[in-house]
């Protein structure tokens, strides 16, 4: 079977796309770095790639809050590109800072749709602990998640997150029920058996409502959350001793698959 | 002008301002409320501002905007303070902002941002005014309002030509003296004089430029003049009789390169030549390495200076075309718990200076997208008012791809940042004392940093590389473009041409153009047929580049300003000019008599004190805001063990680049300026042997490590400052040489002087191994019920500048020492790693083998039952004798024969048996220490 293409975009301070490139070559995906600014110019086509990945980093440095600048960029010069590439059924996944960019564009949310930028019913904010914080924790897809390639994990990925912003938050009660219904929670942070973490720091990191660690579009083909499973493609890289199958590399080698 | 208030999303920072109110003694005060403001040049009306906050200032879910235009009055507003960085620092979020209104269709304006601290209940203006000088405001880098602040914009481009002539031919020795401290040059008379004499050959006086050139080039920053320097150094028994005299014929060459001459590696590539050390990593590529300080700039102003300081070495190592893949960082601050009352003026209180030198290295680093991985912080009285900053870099490239010869006629080439006042007399400024008033006359000194304008130079010039675009490449750094230009036109000639320079703002004079040391600017030589290309790359990596000259080959500095010469002097002179400092120094034997007594009156209270010492005590609420995962290769953290919270001794990563070739990378420090205090030649023997037994416990092979040397002393023309400078030197000399490892680069920061007090002598030996085989790894932590543990190496009577008699107040005893026979050890010990035989390895040091055991059983959540009978005869240096050479090693009882067949000829002695949740540890009949594994746990995570 032919590898399917997907694209990485590189903005100025992504810093996670060398690894992201790492797990969805071993996933069995043929992935390339794309700079934005080349996919802007029309350099690079999104038309025979089936994915396209936001990973992680600090675009633009996070100036005026976390994703905004990156957003900016998929709003207006990728507007088109990525919009056709969406509307014909292209996968998105955002990682970290590309799932923050994928909120602050409205390409992920929880309101009504479509929405504008400026109307979202969902963010991502500061941690609850209020600094950046680096640690490894434990993520398993939703009940009823649409993005039904996440509900073949078997159990739990073990993996880091890395993140100053990385609090969900949602307008009020009634936009997360809303979520969870639609199947548009796609991952949360539990405990290493998979028992919710219910809010408990550190398994849930960062004070998220419902421990969600990542959201997808009701159609479930764009996709982001907060941990980085790219971090975790080899049992080595494990600070403790796991089953193979909480590996992040299973995240992505469901991607591929599914693409 | 418009004034935008967006409320709701800077409730963390609210937080943490609430949380340092009591100690100003505000406790009362109640909450803080934090408010993002930003300032527009500009007459938008309503729809456009709600369109600027919808898409890019307010969070929908968090936050409120309000706006206003031209705001004049705070009347009736509540206690509030506004901060603002100054005009002239960075502050690239308000020009991204700037460029995101024209993305949006508004038109271009000016911006300028603030953040507002409102404070409830009832404070007076003499209170505020003292919560944003003590808490909110660094006025190094940031002013403040009580109230309203007005803003102060960036101005446009332009230039000054103002270039004076300073008649230094005409001055007295006396006014000479003067000029080089009113100018802050750092030049002492002897050098002033040269000056003198040179002109007067050259028939003129100097323009400020080549003045300020030669304070740059001649400082000790660039110079390393004291460790050049001849030194008549006497050496003295403990009554002060004589018992050495000798002329040093240079510390660098008699204690540092002399090392390299008794220790041949085949794998070394460039030592003490380049920005930055070179080894060998796999047949393909290459490791860089580079330890920097940043510390006088982070005593000011710490996040900017611990920013700039990471900033800094990542330059180094671009400047040997290396790819920056790792940052480490280690750090010396007064006591946290310092009494306000015992803060001098001028200081900041050790709390923020750490939180601010955290701040900045999380901030670069993590923005960089490097891990940071290794570090340590030690905590002591000594660096209040002189705090050390260490920032690490290591690089990879590929093996020979580093070019260094520019030719006549290619071009001179700036990259990066623009340049500004910022950074002026860095170099001249870290070369002398800090003293009560440098806030405010040396501010401009401090600077802070933009990492995504770094970023985009990395992956630039890492294309540019394999592209052989460049023919050389250096970084700016302290001296700014004449340090850097200078140097590389040193063989050749260069002209330059200073109103090519990009500026952040009009009116900059020649010399500050020439010597400003703005951030994020790199040099390369480019030949002019491959200019258009890194043109290209360039606008691609959004990244500016100008062309200011080219080499020529009259070895001339030959500096032009708008049509005019404003300096042009020989190159030999500029570089070699200087006068060859000679120097006294003395060093005194301390006393090798064990203290009377033992004040400590259990083993388990002292191991306790050990425990509980923030010096010991668990970093990971530092560690884990630093973000050590990036680039998906770390393999050994700084935080060990099932829970993750556990000590580390060296870190291991495995570049993403060398990928497949089942190599990795150890990095690992030893620092001890406790010992140093008691005997400086013990720590530089001490520090060299920690390094090396961290690398080996971590998995590195033993003849596979280099070594990194960063001195931090007091003011060397002090004799008794130079004299244990000397032995330091010496110790780390004798110790590498014993242990046959290399250095391959090295740096000193002198002058950490603040009222006459000098800080405790500090020498940080970092290094750098291979691991052979990426799974051989090795970590503390204690693994296994029924294993049983070893102590590798023999224990002696060393109490002598132990951490135990620093904490007890204890003067005197026998310091250890390091020996040749301590490689055979390393050497066996890594062969059996690589055979899998041993389980958990730890090297002893700080606290002697009571708090190394302890480490490992916390870090394994795992009890112990140890004998320390055969240790030593006295229980107390059994337990706490800092005895170098010695590391604890786990082992399957199915390996035992393995571990002892392999270490015969060795020290090697079976202490007992892991197992239970208690750690016990007898010498003969008495238990000295029985505690619970989670009590010492917890007095270890308590300290934070």
């Amino acid at each position: 079977m032919a590898r399917p293409r997907v694209l990485i975009f590189h903005s100025p301070g992504t810093n996670r796309d060398a690894e992201t490139l790492r797990a969805l070559e071993l996933a069995g995906a043929e992935a390339e770095i794309a700079h934005v600014w080349d996919v802007r110019a029309g350099t690079v086509s999104l038309t025979d790639c089936r994915a396209v990945v936001l990973p992680g980093g600090f675009g633009y440095g996070d100036a005026l809050g976390a994703g905004i600048l990156q957003a900016l960029d998929l709003t207006t010069w990728l507007q088109d590109a990525v919009g056709t590439f969406v509307g014909q059924g292209g996968r998105v996944l955002g990682i970290c800072n590309g799932f923050q960019t994928l909120v602050k564009s409205g390409l992920l949310d929880g309101g009504c749709e479509p929405v504008k930028p400026g109307n979202r019913a969902v963010t991502l904010t500061h941690n609850e602990r209020g600094h950046f914080e680096c640690r490894w924790v434990h993520m398993a897809p939703a009940a009823d998640c649409a993005a039904d390639w996440l509900r073949g994990l078997s159990m739990p990925v073990f993996c880091p997150v890395a993140h100053g912003e990385g609090r969900f938050l949602t307008q009020d009660a009634n936009t997360l029920n809303h979520l969870a219904v639609q199947g548009r929670i796609a991952l949360r942070y539990v405990h290493a058996d998979g028992r919710a973490a219910a809010g408990s720091y550190p398994h849930n990191p960062n004070g998220s409502v419902g421990d969600v660690a990542g959201i997808c579009s009701p159609d479930g083909l764009v996709v982001g959350f907060m941990p980085h499973p790219e971090d975790h493609l080899l049992r080595r890289h494990s600070p403790v001793p796991v089953p193979v199958d909480a590996m992040g590399l299973r995240l992505f080698e469901a991607f591929v698959e599914a693409l | 002008m418009i004034r935008l208030e967006i409320r709701g999303g800077l409730g963390h920072r609210a937080r943490a301002v609430t949380a340092q109110l009591p100690f100003l003694g505000l406790a009362a005060t109640g909450a803080c409320e934090a408010t993002a403001v930003y300032f527009l040049d500009a007459d938008f009306d309503d729809d456009a501002l709600e369109l600027l906050c919808a898409r890019l200032l307010r969070d929908p879910v968090t936050e409120t905007a309000a706006w206003m235009r031209d705001p004049r009055n705070n009347a009736g507003s509540p206690a509030a303070v506004e901060v603002a960085r100054k005009r002239g620092v960075t502050d690239a979020e308000a020009r991204v902002l700037e460029n995101a209104l024209v993305r949006l269709g508004l038109p271009p304006a000016r911006a300028a941002r603030a953040t507002r601290y409102e404070f409830a209940g009832s404070l007076g203006e003499e209170d505020l005014h003292r919560i944003a000088r003590d808490l909110l405001c660094n006025a190094t880098t940031e002013r403040y309002a009580v109230g309203w602040l007005q803003p102060e914009f960036e101005e446009g481009a332009g230039h000054s030509s103002r270039c004076e002539t300073i008649p230094v031919r005409a001055l007295t020795d006396g006014r000479l003296v003067a000029l080089s401290r009113d100018r802050g040059l750092a030049l002492n008379l002897a050098e002033m004089q040269y000056i003198r004499r040179a002109f007067r050959d050259f028939g003129r006086d100097p323009t400020d430029v080549e003045l300020e050139t030669l304070a740059q080039t001649w400082s000790e920053h660039c110079q390393h003049k004291t460790f050049k320097a001849r030194i008549r150094f006497r050496h003295e028994d403990l009554h002060g009789r004589t018992i050495g005299a000798e002329t040093i014929d240079g510390i660098f060459d008699t204690c540092i390169r002399a090392v390299n001459r008794e220790v041949a590696k085949a794998w070394l590539v460039s030592v003490f030549e380049d920005d930055a050390g070179v080894i060998r990593f796999t047949d393909a590529l290459d490791l860089a390495f580079k330890v920097e300080t940043h510390n006088h700039p982070s005593a000011l102003d710490p996040f900017g200076g611990a920013h700039t300081g990471v900033g800094g070495v990542v330059r180094d190592v671009l400047g040997v075309s290396a790819r920056p893949i790792a940052a480490t960082d280690v750090l010396c601050f007064g006591p946290p718990d310092l009494p306000d009352a015992a803060v001098p003026a001028g200081t900041l209180h050790p709390r923020r200076i750490r939180e601010g030198v955290v701040r900045g290295i999380g901030d670069y680093g993590n923005k960089l997208g490097l891990p940071t991985l290794s570090g340590a912080i030690v905590y002591d009285r000594g660096y209040v008012n002189n705090p050390l900053v260490y920032c690490g870099c290591i690089g990879v490239a590929p093996h020979g791809v580093h070019p260094t010869g520019a030719e006549v006629g290619d071009l001179v080439v700036a990259l990066g940042g623009r340049t500004g006042l910022d950074g002026l007399h860095g170099a001249t400024f870290s070369s002398a004392d800090l003293a009560e008033d440098t806030r405010e006359t040396q501010g401009s000194a401090v600077q802070i940093g933009d990492p995504i304008l770094e970023k985009g130079l990395m992956e630039l010039l890492g294309q540019a590389r394999d592209e052989r675009l460049y023919t050389a490449v250096t970084d700016c750094g302290a001296g700014g473009f004449s340090s850097a230009i200078g140097e590389m036109g040193e063989e050749l000639g260069v002209e330059v041409h200073l109103d090519r320079i990009r500026v952040k703002y009009p009116a900059l004079a020649p010399w500050e153009l020439w010597l400003s040391e703005a951030q994020e600017r790199m040099v390369v030589a480019v030949p002019p047929a491959r200019l258009a290309r890194l043109e290209v790359l360039a606008d691609h990596w959004e990244v500016e580049l100008s062309v200011l000259g080219k080499f020529t080959g009259n070895r001339e500095l030959h500096v032009r300003h708008e049509g005019r010469t404003v300096g042009r002097l020989p190159m030999d002179f500029v570089h070699h000019g200087w006068p060859r400092p000679e120097l006294n120094a003395i060093h005194r034997e301390p006393s090798t008599c064990a203290p009377a007594g033992t004040p400590w009156a259990d083993g388990e209270q002292a191991l306790k004190t050990l425990l509980t010492h923030p010096s010991v005590s668990s970093k990971e609420a530092v560690i884990r805001t630093f973000d050590h995962e990036v680039r998906g290769g770390t393999l050994v953290r700084p935080l060990t063990g099932p829970c993750q919270d556990g000590p580390a001794d060296g870190v291991v990563f495995e570049p993403l680049e060398a990928a497949g070739s089942g190599r990795a990378v150890a990095v690992g420090h030893g620092i001890n300026p406790m010992l140093g205090l008691h005997d400086p030649y013990a720590m530089g023997g001490a520090v060299v042997d920690e390094a090396v037994r961290n690398l080996v416990c971590a998995g590195a092979d033993p003849d596979h490590i280099a070594l990194l040397d960063n001195f931090c002393w007091g003011n060397p023309t002090l004799p008794d400052r130079l004299g244990a400078l000397v032995r330091a030197a010496q110790g780390c000399r004798d110790a590498a040489i014993a242990l046959q490892v290399p250095f391959i680069s090295g740096k000193d920061s002198l002058y950490n002087e603040y009222d006459g007090k000098p800080i405790p002598g500090t020498l940080l030996i970092s290094g750098i191994g291979i691991v052979p085989d990426v799974d051989h790894c090795m970590t503390v932590h204690a693994k296994f019920s029924g294993s049983l543990l070893f102590v590798l190496g023999d224990t002696r009577a060393e109490l002598g500048g132990s951490l135990l008699h620093c904490l007890y107040g204890l003067s005197g005893g026998v310091p250890p020492v390091t020996e040749a026979a301590f490689g055979d050890r390393y050497r066996a010990l890594h062969g059996l790693i690589r055979s899998g035989s041993v389980l958990s390895a730890h090297d002893a040091s700080e606290g002697g083998l009571a708090l190394a055991a302890a480490e490992m059983a916390l870090a394994g959540r795992m009890g112990m039952e140890l004998d320390l009978t055969e240790v030593h005869a006295d229980p107390w240096h059994a337990l706490f004798s800092e005895s170098n050479g010695r590391i604890l090693i786990e082992v399957d009882p199915e390996a035992v024969e393995t571990v002892t067949n392999a270490c015969r000829d060795l020290p090697l002695l079976c202490l007992g048996r892991l197992g239970g949740k208690r750690v016990l540890m007898r010498h003969h009949e008495t238990v000295h220490v029985d505690a619970a594994v989670e009590a010492l746990t917890a007095y270890w995570r308590g300290a934070e």
